[in-house]
């Protein structure tokens, strides 16, 4: 990418590999009262996630018809739904959900991004034409309505809403990986690395790989944002997680009949679905400042 | 609830009781009175002459040529646009003239003459005269006609003046320009109330030959409203036929029907004054309703049914011990406790119980989980369904299931106890309709229906004979010793008879367990106050060219 | 300039083709016989030949997109199963509805977001500031489904100041000339319908503007801060001009183009949310033209739906990249 990003990496490649320049950037990093934020949220709904069949006072699939919308109250903390669902137990399940989708679509995206990104930068010429317009083509088309055409295709369920979302955003890493190796191939130690014999495959691993590493963290971390809101999303409209699961984009839709009856069957999916992604969004500015500060604007 | 069933031994009568607002005095009916007439009314706002009626409902139409629709959505529209030879007397099934001023019947009931009202044009201006009936009759009866465009079928015409070989009706005739003459091959009792349904109206056979398969998109009567525009998922405007034959109607100038799919959010307009009427409103809110004193709750004497079918095209569900079993699963008392308010009673039969024919002595399938799973073991399932059920809920609301995915995840819950597995789906209602038709990708389904003319031959044979497959027999389910009772039963004109083979015909239905009958409703609309001359009709259609406002 | 004109429509030229084969490949992607996924397999061989034919499917691939493009070349967008009506004619006054509510959604955007950017550099670590940072935060991670629900449960059902769904009052309609209400409602010189079009347009644009807006406002700080302490600023500040109106004018120009980029790419973003805006706000638009589509496997009508929104979207991006040269000189064409 740029001058000062390069250098900062390359020593890290050469120095005194991990610790130091991480350990630094952890500093800096805690030093980023936001970014901190961002990161407490984030390990707190990782808990709740993880946690949530210990934590959880009722099965997210026990229907008491009889309780049906009732109020937040010491039995229901966050009220019950309209088919009476405990809205925290589904709350506390849908964590996992929502986390889910997000770490897994945004790897699967990593994966195939850094192959196309690496093939495309690496090798040039043909490869990288045709890599780069089918990035190109795939920005071209709004993410959202691109992961909708592609459920219509595949039929809705939560899984192929994750296939779906990973695709659409995988030329968001491929663009990132290909500028990467491309400023990095014409480095010296690179050539040297040639000069001596090195095979391609070794080369791309040991050196370009680890260094494209920052930027794809940082996107990443971002990354999972987006991915929740869609994921979200795709399930507000029916064509994500199906029921009984208790996804939070599916419980806003099937919930919002309700709205003015009973507001909190609205208000706590919602307001979880902001929060997840506000912390991915703060720590992900907080570790594009510390990481790679010249990647900002 | 249970008093209006004894009481009402016909529909006419029950119908009546609406009609004469509090009569009954002992059942909901009185609440009605707002919406027939009470010139009493404490809400009239400054508000004018308001002359444009928006109604508000659940879903869009399918179609709009009267003889291929089957969904109420259509037909509450063609209702507007189309006059039928005969017409009911409103909120009730006692047939009166329309199209046709007068009538005779032949001693042995085998040729009917009638009369049309003279000088009555189609909206496009072309005549209405005995070659337009003679036209339309034979675009129905005709499985070759050239006017029965690509996917039409004419479900109606088949159900109820019978299949394709075997019809009622073996010829119509011009006999003059204002005389048609209907020659049949059997006497059939409901003759005349069947012709009075609103899909047999006569459509324009100009407008026919001229748009063709886009007529279903543009169609062309004779009725009180002339058809506008049609934004699909969005609003149907009429507009006031100013030379309807009718003197004096239709009041309103112009109506607009809105779908808007979401109960409260459809609620939400009528407080907010963008509807007029809304269409099904769900019972959770029913206490907001009687709280506002600028609305009025408007009651459909309930009529309908609504009912999960089995598809018996899918295996296991063509097994009756694994349908019994799932039957024995569903707890019907719980979901209208929690979903309907006291609207809606348990159904047992495939009918409602005010219609006559009811058999009261059936016992159903009481919700029993162990039963259920016992009965699963003996079909050689001891751990459940192996496949994930495929589970059909409607998108929309319906009159009788204002909100059929609810319903649906309630079943779910309870079947995955006994181990089956579902996965709810829920296309857009045109797809809906054709998906349960073809019987491809439903395991089961849920569905409902109201009454058309007041017959039980209109539940019985039309949803459950092997001769409505395909059409509205959606689980194509066929029963020989059924066949036979409910063709008897049509050729039959004593009704006491007709009634005891009704009767057998349900005993054999629950045995079968074709299907699992849910609820029967009393289906809640709710109106602005100054809304006048709307009559709840037990069909589900209502004319909208009495309908004025104060 | 014309040349870097003539290259980027170039390179505009691939793309487009790739959307075409991508939106072409929809139909082909269904698992099986799409005739028998559209009709379902009960449909007699008869009807699914005529729909095979219709969408051109008994032919050789290649031919199928070669007739595709002839026909998306002459404006055909091919004809929808469910009404059986041209699509390029059906789908004009939904695209005309989500055009006015992406226009008021943009609108509403760079008016509050470059207001609130310029106001927070200008009074940097204020409360202002703060406070308008951190609403543009958590405006990024809002999901504009759950703040339209929010939106219509504040103001529609609880304080009744506005409409919770559609477009305009219904029982009065204003005659569509453009379907663009605001603009049909001007023309027929119809005040009472433009107020109340404009009511309808307030909730669902602030839903769909949220996320532009935020993003506008922290770039607009964030360039602003910048150009606060250039030269030219703190000489028109000694020249003695009135603070704030230096400030305004000067640092405006200059965050022009840090908008004008922000803009071309929440364009997309704002179409694909429109699905969503629609879907809650019973806005009759494109969005939920697509989204019934999928409902009943209508896959023309998906087809071609997106492909229009895609279409809009390049040529937007080309606009802003052309708009961006020609303000910014001393962007380098190579």
């Amino acid at each position: 990418m740029s001058q000062a990003s390069l250098n900062v990496n390359s020593e890290a490649a050469s120095a005194e590999k991990v610790s130091g320049p991480w350990r630094d950037a952890w500093k800096a990093f805690r030093r980023n009262k936001t970014a901190m934020l961002g990161l407490g949220i984030i390990v707190f709904f990782i808990l709740i996630a993880l946690l949530a069949p210990f934590i959880a006072p009722y099965d997210y699939k026990e229907q008491v018809l009889m309780d049906r919308l009732k109020a937040p109250s010491a039995a229901h903390w966050f009220g019950t739904d309209d088919l009476g669902r405990d809205m925290f137990t589904r709350i506390l399940y849908g964590a996992r959900i929502s986390l889910w989708v997000g770490f897994f679509s945004v790897i699967g995206s990593i994966i195939v991004g850094t192959l196309l990104g690496v093939l495309a930068g690496y090798y040039g010429r043909w490869i990288d034409m045709l890599i780069s317009r089918l990035f190109d083509i795939l920005l071209a088309f709004p993410s959202i309505l691109l992961a909708i055409a592609i459920v219509a295709i595949l039929g809705p369920s939560l899984q192929n809403a994750l296939y779906a979302i990973a695709i659409v955003n995988i030329p968001t890493y491929g663009r990132l990986v290909r500028a990467k190796v491309l400023s990095l191939k014409s480095e010296e130690y690179i050539t040297a690395a040639r000069a001596i014999g090195m095979k391609n495959t070794r080369i791309l691993l040991t050196h370009i790989l680890p260094n494209s590493l920052t930027p794809i963290i940082v996107q990443g971390t971002l990354g999972i944002a987006t991915a929740i809101i869609e994921a979200a999303a795709l399930g507000f409209l029916g064509l994500g997680a199906q029921p009984p699961e208790p996804e939070w984009g599916k419980m806003l839709s099937d919930s919002r009949q309700f709205i003015q009856k009973a507001p909190w069957t609205v208000v706590f999916p919602g307001l979880s679905i902001m929060l997840t992604v506000l912390g991915f969004n703060l720590m992900g500015d907080g570790l594009r400042d510390v990481l790679d500060p010249r990647m900002k604007n | 609830m249970k008093k209006w069933g004894s009481l009402a031994l016909t529909l006419t009568l029950g119908a009546g009781l609406v009609l004469s607002g509090c009569g009954g005095g002992n059942n909901a009916s009185s609440n009605n009175s707002a919406a027939t007439s009470s010139p009493a009314s404490t809400a009239t706002a400054g508000a004018s002459t308001q002359d444009t009626l928006v109604v508000g409902r659940g879903g869009d139409s399918v179609s709009l040529d009267p003889a291929i629709i089957t969904d109420g959505e259509s037909l509450k529209i063609d209702h507007q646009v189309f006059d039928s030879l005969l017409e009911y007397k409103p909120g009730t099934s006692e047939v009166e003239p329309s199209l046709a001023d007068s009538w005779e019947v032949s001693p042995d009931g085998l040729t009917y003459t009638f009369k049309l009202h003279p000088g009555v044009k189609f909206h496009d201006g072309t005549d209405f005269n005995a070659e337009a009936v003679v036209f339309n009759f034979q675009r129905w009866s005709d499985p070759k006609s050239e006017y029965k465009f690509e996917g039409d079928s004419f479900d109606y015409y088949d159900s109820m003046f019978g299949p394709d070989g075997s019809r009622v009706i073996k010829e119509v005739k011009a006999v003059d320009d204002l005389t048609v003459q209907f020659t049949l091959n059997q006497p059939q009792a409901p003759f005349l109330q069947n012709l009075a349904m609103t899909s047999f109206g006569i459509a324009s056979p100009s407008a026919i030959k001229e748009k063709k398969a886009n007529f279903k998109n543009e169609p062309v009567g004779t009725g009180p409203f002339v058809f506008k525009e049609w934004k699909h998922n969005d609003s149907i405007t009429l507009d006031k036929n100013t030379s309807y034959w009718k003197e004096g109607l239709p009041k309103l100038n112009k109506v607009i029907v809105r779908s808007i799919p979401d109960n409260s959010a459809r609620f939400n307009a009528l407080q907010n004054g963008e509807i007029d009427l809304m269409e099904d409103l769900s019972p959770d809110d029913l206490s907001t309703l009687e709280g506002n004193s600028d609305l009025q709750k408007i009651e459909r004497p309930p009529f309908n049914v609504a009912y999960l079918g089995f598809n018996f095209k899918k295996k296991p569900f063509d097994n009756v011990k694994v349908r019994q079993a799932l039957s024995y699963a569903v707890n019907k008392q719980a979901i209208i406790d929690a979903f309907f308010a006291g609207q809606a009673e348990p159904a047992i039969n495939p009918m409602p119980p005010s219609l006559w024919g009811y058999n009261d002595q059936v016992k159903d399938y009481e919700y029993d989980l162990d039963k259920a799973k016992q009965l699963l073991a003996e079909a050689g399932y001891p751990n459940g369904l192996p496949d994930t059920v495929t589970l059909y809920a409607m998108p929309v609301s319906r009159p009788y299931m204002p909100d059929g995915k609810k319903v649906a995840e309630a079943i779910q819950a309870d079947w995955e106890k006994i181990g089956v597995k579902t996965v709810i789906e829920s296309p857009e209602w045109a797809t809906y309709l054709d998906d349960t038709k073809a019987g491809e990708k439903d395991d089961i389904y849920m569905l409902g229906w109201t009454g058309d003319n007041g017959d039980p031959d209109n539940f019985i044979y039309t949803l459950l004979d092997k001769d409505s497959i395909p059409g509205n027999n959606r689980d194509f389910y066929v029963n020989e010793d059924l066949h036979k009772i409910l063709i008897e039963a049509q050729k039959e004109t004593d009704q006491n008879k007709r009634a005891d083979l009704y009767k057998q015909a349900q005993v054999i239905i629950k045995e079968d367990a074709p299907w699992i009958p849910l609820v029967h409703t009393t289906p809640l609309l709710a109106a602005k106050a100054n809304l006048k001359g709307f009559v709840p009709d037990p069909t589900g259609t209502e004319y909208y060219s009495e309908v004025y406002f104060e | 300039m014309s040349s870097y004109l003539l290259k980027r429509v170039m390179v505009l030229i691939p793309v487009l083709i790739g959307m075409t084969i991508i939106v072409f490949s929809i139909i082909h992607a269904i698992p099986g016989d799409p005739a028998e996924t559209i009709l379902g397999q009960k449909a007699t061989e008869q009807s699914k030949q005529a729909l095979r034919e219709q969408l051109g499917l008994d032919k050789p691939w290649i031919n199928q997109y070669v007739d595709y493009m002839g026909d998306l070349l002459k404006g055909d967008l091919g004809t929808s199963i469910r009404t059986k009506t041209p699509i390029a004619k059906e789908i004009v006054p939904y695209l005309a509805a989500t055009l006015e509510l992406t226009a008021a959604a943009m609108l509403f955007a760079t008016f509050v977001g470059v207001n609130a950017g310029i106001l927070s550099a200008w009074k940097q670590n204020s409360w202002f500031d703060y406070t308008a940072m951190i609403i543009a935060l958590i405006g990024v991670s809002m999901p504009i489904f759950w703040l339209g629900l929010m939106e219509q449960l504040v103001f529609a059902l609880k304080l009744h100041w506005l409409p919770s769904i559609g477009r305009m009052n219904q029982r009065d309609p204003v005659e569509s000339i453009t379907n663009l209400y605001v603009i049909d409602s001007i023309l027929a010189g119809r005040w009472d319908q433009l107020w109340t079009v404009i009511k309808h347009l307030i909730l669902p644009s602030i839903a769909l503007g949220t996320i532009p807006m935020a993003i506008i406002a922290r770039m607009t700080r964030s360039s602003m801060l910048e150009v606060m302490n250039s030269d030219y600023i703190r000489t028109a500040k000694a020249k003695g001009l009135s603070q704030f109106l230096v400030v305004y004018k000067h640092a405006l120009k200059n965050s022009l183009i840090p908008v004008l980029t922000v803009v071309g790419l929440q364009t997309g973003a704002l179409l694909g949310g429109a699905v969503l805006t629609e879907t809650i706000f019973a806005w009759p638009g494109v969005g939920r033209y697509i989204f019934e589509a999928i409902s009943s496997r209508d896959y023309p009508v998906i087809q071609s739906g997106i492909l229009i929104i895609a279409f809009i979207f390049v040529i937007i991006n080309l606009l802003v990249d052309l708009l961006y040269a020609a303000i910014d000189q001393r962007i380098q064409y190579k």
